[in-house]
């Protein structure tokens, strides 16, 4: 997928978590506005007790937010898979692999970062069983 | 009907570990060659459960769990409040000994996972004589940090929370949810600073590469077993530490991450059931 293409499927994310209660109530501390980029496209995520209030791609002129999680657009892609393959499993993984990256101030994510694991990993529920990258290298 | 207790049974005792009186907690199941298990840093023997609760294994071994000093029911010593937790290799090693010299244990097998697999090579390297064959589970010789672990102990940040957030992705996306959440649990009742302080040993305490030659694997066989999620213990950091040790192979476990024993007690035992084979054989 592009930049672009995961960027819309961010967009699904408040229609995701919204009625994820469970998700919800883990996020309930969490207020505040953070980044995720795929390749060069970047998405504002804004979120309030736990709920996500809004949803934006950039690029932006003027944008404010505490912690970023930044990959390449191949590395979400294959973070969404059915089964994903060692690596790409978890965002975690991923920064240890290299292909994503943290930044900004971390307190706010280390501090709910099951949250926002569990937020971020949510559009593998988009996948065909059939897209595994288990297995593969 | 009458209640059905597990196999496992668990005691106290106080032992002497780096010069100070520890309150030990151990159990075990089965009779047999003896087969002393590590658990994890920041979590406890409680990992080893499924094996314990092994016909095909506790008929031939006595499995025995201990939790390290300020991990799980063992106590930290006294005086523990004013202190930073820290493991240190020499730490780490007394404590095996001395558990296996207060059981009057011949020869044990050790089974440890991360850094008691990473522990395991000094017991080779060191101790060989005093243990029949030695299994490292995500064992690697050494590993380079790669990030801060000061996130696992701060006031602004729940301890439990962040421990057990940082290692989820180590249990692979196969290992059933049961199991997954009962792993995690143990990092959430870790104490404050428990997974850093082991974390010490793992990251700057423990460079092995000094002394994996000193492993003679004729006196005493190595086994390494590393899952294929382990993004921790890579395949290929136990792959790299088998390559240094003449007669240690290392075994990628498929749909496995860095907790095999507890995250996925049955695709574990396939791997495992082959060493404990070789180690009976051995004698």
């Amino acid at each position: 997928m592009t930049g672009e293409e995961i960027a819309r499927i961010l967009g699904r994310l408040p229609e995701l978590v919204n009625e994820n209660e469970g998700l919800v109530r883990r996020g309930r501390t969490l207020s505040g506005e953070f980044l995720v980029q795929a390749d060069d496209t970047p998405v504002h995520i804004r979120v309030h007790e736990g709920r996500i209030e809004a949803v934006e791609t950039g690029p932006f002129r003027m944008r404010a937010w505490r912690f970023a999680i930044k990959a390449e657009a191949d590395a979400w892609t294959r973070h969404w898979e059915a089964m994903p393959a060692p690596g790409y499993h978890d965002v975690i993984a991923m920064t240890r692999l290299g292909v994503a990256r943290l930044e900004g101030d971390l307190q706010p994510l280390m501090a709910h970062l099951r949250y926002v694991k569990e937020v971020l990993a949510l559009p593998r529920r988009f996948a065909k069983p059939t897209e595994t990258g288990a297995g593969r290298a | 009907m009458a209640i059905q207790y597990e196999p496992i049974l668990g005691r106290y005792a106080t032992l002497d570990i780096g010069g100070r009186a520890c309150r030990v907690y151990i159990e075990e199941a089965g009779q047999g060659i003896p087969l002393l298990c590590l658990h994890t840093a920041g979590s406890d023997g409680r990992q080893y459960r499924h094996m314990m609760t092994d016909p095909e294994i506790t008929e031939h071994f006595r499995v025995i769990a201990f939790d390290l000093p300020w991990h799980g029911k063992s106590n930290p010593p006294v005086g523990f409040h004013e202190e930073e937790y820290r493991l240190t290799s020499d730490l780490y090693t007394d404590a095996i000994l001395a558990v296996a010299d207060a059981m009057e244990l011949d020869r044990p097998a050790v089974i440890g996972c991360s850094m008691g697999g990473r522990v395991v090579l000094n017991l080779g390297a060191h101790h060989a004589d005093r243990f029949r064959a030695l299994i490292g589970v995500e064992c690697a010789d050494h590993q380079t940090s790669w990030y801060d672990t000061s996130w696992l102990h701060r006031g602004d940040v729940h301890g439990g929370e962040v421990c057990a957030a940082m290692v989820s992705g180590l249990v692979a996306p196969q290992s059933p949810d049961e199991y997954r959440w009962e792993t995690l649990w143990g990092y959430m009742q870790s104490g404050p600073g428990i997974f850093k302080g082991d974390l010490y040993f793992y990251r700057e305490d423990s460079d092995y590469r000094d002394r994996t030659h000193l492993i003679d694997t004729s006196r005493c066989p190595l086994y390494l077993l590393t899952g294929e999620y382990d993004y921790s213990c890579t395949p290929e950091d136990t792959e790299r530490t088998a390559a240094a040790i003449d007669g240690a192979e290392a075994v990628i476990m498929k749909e496995c991450g860095h907790f095999p024993m507890s995250e996925n007690p049955a695709v574990f035992r396939d791997y495992l059931l082959p060493v404990l084979e070789q180690i009976r054989a051995g004698g």
